[in-house]
C-alpha cells in the first residue's frame, strides 16, 4: 500500500519537476529542475520494479553500518574534489591566465571558489560527520540508528543536496552570502534533510541502552540543533517566483550582514568545531586505547563552547556600520573563548598520557594528535585576529585565508583523515590498514603542505596589510592595490604547492583505503552479520 | 519601550543572569561528590558494546567485563 502511495507521489513530483523545466526563468533553475526529474523518474521506476516483492526481514541484531560505508566512501570522494578545486584556484590566483576564456561565466575564479568552500566544508566535513556520528551514536547508545531506512534518506538526500548546491554555482545560482551560498529551494531541501538527520540521531540516543549519553553525542547533537536554527534563520528569504532561483532576503542591512556572519561564525563554531569535537572525544580514545583524561573537563568544555560561540559572530564586523558594543561583544567573547578551546585541547592531548609512545608506532594517532595541535593553534590565532586593533591589519587580507586554512587542513581536515583510516578496517572488517607508511607518507605531505600554506599566507597577508596602509610624508598612500597583487605572486605560487602536496597526500589516502578494503586479510567472510538461530 | 529596548534590557539582566547561573550550576554540577566513580564508568562507554547493541537495558557494572 505505502508502494503505492509513493509512485502516486513521485510520478507527480517527475511531472511538477517537468513543468518546471519549462517554466524555467534561468540556467541554474532550469538545470535543477532537470536533476530533480530524473531522481524522481529514477526513484519511480526504481519503487514501481520493487512493488509486491515480498519484504526482507530487517536485521536488528547488528549496528547499521552500511550508511556509514557509504559515508566514509562520500568523504573521501568529495574530500579530493574539494581539494582539487581548491588547488586549482590557488593557481587561478597565480596565474591569472587559467581563468580562460572558453569556461568564462562558469569555472573562473568567482564561480569556483564557492564550489570549493562547499565541497569541503559540507560535502568532504558533512558528510565526515554524518557518518561518524552514525557511527558514534550507536557504539555509544548501544543501539541500533533509530528510523530505518530513514538514515538512508540522509545520506542521499544530503548528496542530492551537494549536487544541486555545486551546480548551481557553477551556472550562477548563489544568494551571495558566503558559506550559504545555496538558493531557497535547495535550502528548503536542506532543511527537510537535517530534520530526518536530527530524527535519527535524536531517536537513537533517546532508545539508548547506556544510562549515559556519551559527551561525544552531546557536541554531536549541538552540532545539528545549532546548525539547523542558523541555516533556517539565515536563509529567510522570499522567492522572486517559484519558477527562478533568484530570492530576496528579509533581513535588511546592517542586519543582513549580522544575521550573516552570526550564521558564518557559528557555521564554524558549531559545524567545523563542536561536530568535529564529537569525533575526537570519540575516536582519540579508541585509537589510543584509553579513556579521556579528563570528563569533568570534557563536560565544563562542551557548556563554555556552546555558551561562548554564539556570540563571536560580529567580530567579522569591525570597522563597519555594525555598532561598536555590537563588534566589540564579539570581539570580548572570542578572546574569552580561548579557555574552553583550550582546555578542549588539551583534554584531547593529555588522553595518551601514559601512552606517548604509540605516537611513534601508530601514524593513525599521530595524525589524531596533530589535528588537535592545529585546533589549539588556530583556535589562539582567530581570537588574536579578532581583537579591532589586530583586525584592522589582518581583515581583507590573506591572513584569513590562512588562518583558515589552518583551522580546515590541519584540525577538520586531519581528525577526519584519522577517523577514516580508523573506521575503514572497522566497517569492512579488516584485520589493518592496507599500508601503514603510506599513512606515514600521507601524514608528512598534509603536513608539509599546510605549513607551506599558512606560512605564505602569513606573510603575503600581513605585508599586503602593511602596504595597503603605508602613507608617505604628505599622506598619500604608497601603493596601489596592483602594486599588492604583484608582490604576492612568489607566495600564492608557495601556496598552490602547499594545496598540490595536500591533495597527493589525500589520494594516497583514496589508494591506501582502496587496498585496504580489496586486499588486506578480513577477519571475517563476509560483510553480513549471520544472524545465530536462536 | 519599543521592543529593541525591551529585549535588550531583558538580555543584560534576567537573561544574562540565568546563563551564568546555569553555566556555574554546570561546573559545581561536573564536580560534585562521587562524581568522579560515575564519570569514570562514562568515559568507558566507548570500549564496550562495539560490535553490536546491547541486548537489553542492562545495567552497566554487567556489561563492564
Amino acid at each position: 500500500m505505502s508502494n503505492y502511495l509513493k509512485l502516486i507521489g513521485l510520478g507527480v513530483l517527475t511531472v511538477f519537476f517537468m513543468i518546471a523545466a519549462g517554466y524555467a526563468r534561468d540556467l541554474a533553475y532550469q538545470t535543477h529542475a532537470v536533476i530533480l526529474m530524473l531522481v524522481a523518474a529514477g526513484l519511480f521506476l526504481h519503487t514501481l520494479r520493487n512493488t509486491d516483492e515480498p519484504l526482507l526481514p530487517v536485521a536488528t541484531g547488528d549496528y547499521f553500518d552500511s550508511v556509514v560505508r557509504a559515508g566514509v566512501i562520500a568523504t573521501s570522494f568529495w574530500g579530493v574534489a574539494g581539494f582539487l578545486v581548491g588547488t586549482f584556484i590557488a593557481f587561478q590566483l597565480a596565474f591569472p591566465v587559467l581563468n580562460f576564456d572558453w569556461s568564462e561565466g562558469y569555472a573562473n575564479f568567482g564561480r569556483l571558489r564557492p564550489l570549493h568552500t562547499s565541497a569541503v566544508i559540507f560535502a568532504f566535513g558533512g558528510n565526515a560527520l554524518i557518518a561518524t556520528s552514525f557511527y558514534v551514536v550507536q557504539r555509544t547508545s548501544a543501539a541500533r540508528l533509530w528510523g530505518g531506512n530513514l538514515a538512508w534518506f540522509v545520506f542521499w538526500g544530503y548528496q542530492l543536496f551537494i549536487v544541486l548546491a555545486a551546480t548551481g554555482y557553477l551556472l550562477g545560482g548563489t544568494q551571495s552570502k558566503e558559506y550559504a551560498e545555496p538558493e531557497w529551494y535547495i535550502d528548503l531541501w536542506l532543511t527537510v534533510v537535517w530534520v530526518a538527520y536530527l530524527a535519527v540521531f535524536l531517536g537513537t540516543i533517546i532508545k539508548r541502552k547506556e544510562p549515559h549519553i556519551y559527551v561525544a553525542n552531546w557536541f554531536y547533537l549541538a552540532f545539528i540543533v545549532t546548525v539547523a536554527m542558523l541555516h533556517v534563520v539565515n536563509n529567510l528569504t522570499i522567492p522572486v517566483s517559484i519558477w527562478g532561483s533568484k530570492s530576496v532576503i528579509i533581513w535588511p542591512g546592517v542586519q543582513d550582514a549580522m544575521v550573516q556572519w552570526w550564521y558564518g561564525h557559528n557555521a564554524v563554531g558549531f559545524f567545523l568545531t563542536a561536530g568535529f569535537l564529537g569525533m575526537m572525544y570519540y575516536f582519540i580514545p579508541k585509537q589510543a586505547e584509553r579513556p579521556v583524561y579528563s570528563y569533568k573537563l570534557s563536560i565544563i568544555h562542551f557548556w563554555a563552547l556552546i555558551f561562548l560561540y554564539i556570540w563571536a559572530g560580529p567580530h567579522h564586523l569591525h570597522y563597519t556600520a555594525l555598532p561598536d558594543w555590537a563588534s566589540t561583544l564579539g570581539m570580548v567573547f572570542s578572546i574569552v573563548l580561548w579557555m574552553p578551546s583550550w582546555g578542549g585541547m588539551i583534554n584531547g592531548l593529555m588522553t595518551l598520557s601514559g601512552a606517548w609512545d604509540k605516537l611513534r608506532t601508530d601514524p593513525v594517532l599521530r595524525m589524531l594528535v596533530i589535528s588537535v595541535g592545529f585546533y589549539g593553534m588556530s583556535t589562539f590565532e582567530g581570537p588574536m585576529m579578532s581583537i579591532r586593533a589586530v583586525n584592522s591589519l589582518s581583515h581583507y587580507t590573506d591572513w584569513t585565508i590562512g588562518h583558515v586554512h589552518s583551522g580546515a587542513l590541519g584540525w577538520n581536515g586531519m581528525i577526519t583523515f584519522g577517523c577514516l583510516y580508523y573506521l575503514t578496517p572497522v566497517l569492512w572488517k579488516r584485520t589493518g590498514l592496507y599500508s601503514l607508511s603510506l599513512v606515514s607518507w600521507h601524514f608528512w605531505l598534509a603536513t608539509i603542505g599546510i605549513v607551506l600554506y599558512a606560512a605564505s599566507m602569513w606573510v603575503t597577508g600581513i605585508m599586503e596589510g602593511l602596504m595597503w596602509r603605508e602613507v608617505d610624508a604628505n599622506g598619500f598612500l604608497v601603493w596601489s592595490f596592483a602594486d599588492t597583487v604583484a608582490a604576492k605572486l612568489p607566495m600564492y605560487v608557495m601556496r598552490g604547492l602547499g594545496g598540490v602536496m595536500y591533495l597527493s597526500g589525500s589520494l594516497i589516502m583514496c589508494y591506501n583505503l582502496w587496498m585496504t578494503v580489496r586486499r588486506a586479510p578480513a577477519k571475517e567472510a563476509s560483510l553480513s552479520v549471520a544472524v545465530p538461530a536462536e | 519601550m519599543d521592543t529593541y529596548s525591551l529585549l535588550r534590557q531583558f538580555a543584560d539582566s534576567w537573561m544574562l543572569l540565568f546563563l551564568f547561573v546555569f553555566f556555574t550550576g554546570v561546573v559545581i554540577w561536573a564536580f560534585r561528590p562521587g562524581s568522579s566513580r560515575t564519570y569514570e564508568d562514562t568515559a568507558n562507554i566507548p570500549f564496550r558494546n562495539a560490535d553490536k547493541p546491547a541486548a537489553d537495558p542492562a545495567s552497566p557494572s554487567e556489561v563492564q567485563k
